[in-house]
């Protein structure tokens, strides 16, 4: 009260209501692109969830029976489980094989070079990604380059039974998230001041030690970020886990698109949508102290 | 060339295909078209639209769900015409849905009597829809790498000779009515008492299977010789290859195959429904049944039985042209079963995936 009653804080107070206004009026565009795109739809599907189809027609039952069905039928489960372990392994690699290559470009490829080096990074991408998918299979089959290769040098004595695996699924998956991750890591790595790497070595710290209590824990939301964005894409894939993995184990989106498109089972379909969003929620949570993107 | 210029390049590049696209929109008229992916090759749909002056508009759909799905989303006047399996159209014409149409408008008598499906397509008395082709679930096979012989017994994929060697299609309705025809079980009399039996079998495949695939896949699969049996296939899976790749052929074995067949209909609320008609009668005349049997996509059995004279030999040969009367006698339609039962089914299915 005695801070309102000062007529300069008066004028601070009603000029920060007004930049608070300006700012509101600034994001609302964008805000009601979220409600009209995003909110509403997930209320759609969220109510949608909670129905029922019966006799081939959608009866609004309001009950959780979906949810129920899905946790008790365990080749259900299995196909989260899946789809979990899958996503985890490829954010995994994707990480170990994205931090070199980001740093490469970063620290060693003379800085002409570097954009030259990060268009050939993401090259690929240019390409479809179901195109892709069917490139892999070709590779990985078992007249594909890879056996063929291990044949010619005799490595092996029968093709080996890559494509139509799971392997065959995480090395797809693993090729296009490489290059996300790789221009998340790059951006945070040439944001960093060299100080700090100076500072270390200064204090006595060699490489190894320098990157590992200065570089990589300043590098964490590049590699977060690029981690939560690779899980959150691959866990709701199901091209790749289809083309690739050959349907030999099914993954959470290939069952959810079986309910849409064998029996038109929107309830169904939405109960393990939202299911799969739970996922990403708690993906979000543990990633969320570094998805701030700033250097605590 | 400098930047600017470029750039006025792809501008009147763009414009031009803008005003390319308008006008061939305002061409004497348009039909949308609700189809399998076989309807949308330009071998097939140009001659429609060059005699009759008339922009086909295709949306391609995977699967009835899909297709049925689209069709509740939209609007009454969206389609003119519609593709799908002979057994949904009872439904959809009881909705009020489909359009009949006289019966001097079709080819009735040039049909198939066996695939003519008047229960499905004949609702009081006014015809509904047609059958515009038709095939066979069965088995698939490379010649070159398997027994011909050994194709003719259809328990032979759940024993352990051909193990690793096999990839199944996947989809769970003319599967699972397949595996039953092989355990003996009649199509058209399945029931939930049924499914213990074809679960063992289907774990049985599950094991010699080394992949479950859609038609894309199935065709790379065993053009690439990443398998030599494709479990389900037929000729919509060998004939589009059959040019070039001789050795892979099909077969009905003794315990016969499951015939599939989609039907053309139009939509009540058709925008136009005089072209839609046309179209119906284009895909339905031989020169239609010909170009859509060997369409870029898949290959199947046109209905007309005056297409024979459209086809060459090899398009005969790899179609079973002169074997159909063998083989529509051995075969079995698609399981029509409830609600219930198809869930149930369907859930099978998955767990046997997941095994």
């Amino acid at each position: 009260m005695r801070q309102s009653a000062n007529p300069e804080s008066l004028v601070v107070t009603i000029t920060r209501q007004g930049s608070g206004f300006k700012r509101w009026r600034l994001v609302l565009p964008a805000l009601l692109w979220t409600v009209a795109f995003f909110v509403i739809p997930f209320l759609f599907m969220a109510v949608m969830s909670l129905w029922h189809r019966i006799g081939g027609e959608i009866v609004a039952t309001w009950n959780l029976d979906n949810y129920v069905e899905f946790l008790t039928k365990p080749h259900l489960v299995k196909s989260l489980l899946n789809s979990i372990e899958i996503s985890f392994c490829v954010t995994v690699i994707s990480i170990v094989l994205a931090y070199p290559l980001a740093w490469i470009i970063a620290e060693r490829v003379p800085a002409r070079w570097q954009r030259t080096a990060l268009i050939l990074a993401i090259l690929p991408f240019w390409t479809s990604y179901v195109v892709r998918s069917y490139a892999w299979l070709l590779v990985l089959s078992k007249q594909g380059i890879v056996n063929t290769f291990l044949l010619d040098v005799g490595i092996i004595a029968e093709p080996l039974a890559i494509a139509s695996t799971r392997y065959a699924t995480i090395i797809g998956f693993v090729h296009f998230f490489v290059m996300l991750l790789t221009l998340t890591i790059y951006a945070n790595l040439k944001q960093l001041s060299p100080n700090y790497a100076r500072a270390a070595t200064d204090l006595g710290a060699g490489p190894l030690r320098t990157f590992w209590h200065v570089i990589l824990p300043l590098t964490l939301p590049g590699i977060m970020v690029g981690a939560f964005l690779t899980f959150v894409l691959c866990i709701g894939d199901y091209i790749t886990p289809k083309i690739l993995g050959g349907s030999n184990e099914l993954v959470l989106p290939q069952v959810i698109m079986l309910q849409i498109g064998r029996r038109a089972d929107f309830p169904n379909a939405a109960a393990m949508s939202i299911i799969l969003m739970a996922v990403v929620i708690i993906a979000y949570l543990l990633c969320a102290r570094w998805l701030k993107m700033e250097r605590t | 060339m400098n930047t600017r210029k470029l750039k006025n390049y792809v501008l009147a590049g763009l414009g031009a295909m803008c005003f390319a696209g308008t006008q061939s929109a305002l061409a004497a008229g348009s039909i949308n078209a609700l189809v399998w992916c076989d309807h949308t090759d330009p071998e097939f749909i140009r001659p429609f639209e060059e005699a009759n002056d008339v922009k086909v508009n295709l949306k391609e759909f995977e699967g009835t769900g899909a297709a049925l799905s689209i069709l509740e989303q939209s609007q009454p006047g969206d389609w003119d015409v519609l593709i799908i399996d002979g057994v949904d159209v009872p439904k959809l014409a009881k909705d009020g849905l489909l359009a009949s149409h006289p019966e001097e408008a079709l080819p009735i008598a040039d049909i198939w009597p066996e695939v003519l499906l008047e229960e499905n397509h004949k609702i009081d008395g006014k015809w509904y829809g047609m059958t515009e082709l038709f095939g066979y679930n069965t088995i698939a096979y490379n010649k070159d790498k398997v027994d011909p012989a050994d194709m003719l017994d259809m328990t032979t994929l759940w024993g352990d000779k051909y193990k690793g060697r096999i990839a199944v299609y996947d989809w769970h309705t003319p599967m699972i009515g397949l595996v039953a025809m092989g355990l003996g079980k009649k199509t058209a009399e399945l029931s939930e008492s049924d499914l213990p039996e074809i679960k063992d079998t289907l774990f049985k495949l599950k094991e010699n299977a080394s992949q479950f695939t859609d038609v894309v896949s199935s065709q790379t699969a065993l053009a690439t010789g990443e398998v030599d049996i494709l479990f389900g296939g037929g000729e919509w899976l060998t004939g589009v290859l059959s040019q070039e790749m001789p050795n892979l052929d099909w077969v009905l074995p003794e315990q016969g195959g499951l015939m599939w067949s989609q039907s053309v209909t139009t939509l009540a609320d058709a925008k136009n429904p005089e072209m839609a008609l046309k179209f119906m009668q284009y895909i339905l005349s031989p020169e239609g049944q010909a170009k859509l049997a060997t369409s870029s996509c898949y290959w199947a059995m046109p209905a007309n039985m005056k297409t024979g004279p459209m086809l060459n030999d090899q398009q005969k040969a790899a179609l079973r042209w002169d074997q159909q009367a063998g083989y529509l006698a051995n075969s079995q339609l698609y399981p029509v079963v409830s609600a219930e039962l198809d869930e149930k089914m369907e859930d099978l299915w998955t767990e046997m995936l997941q095994r």
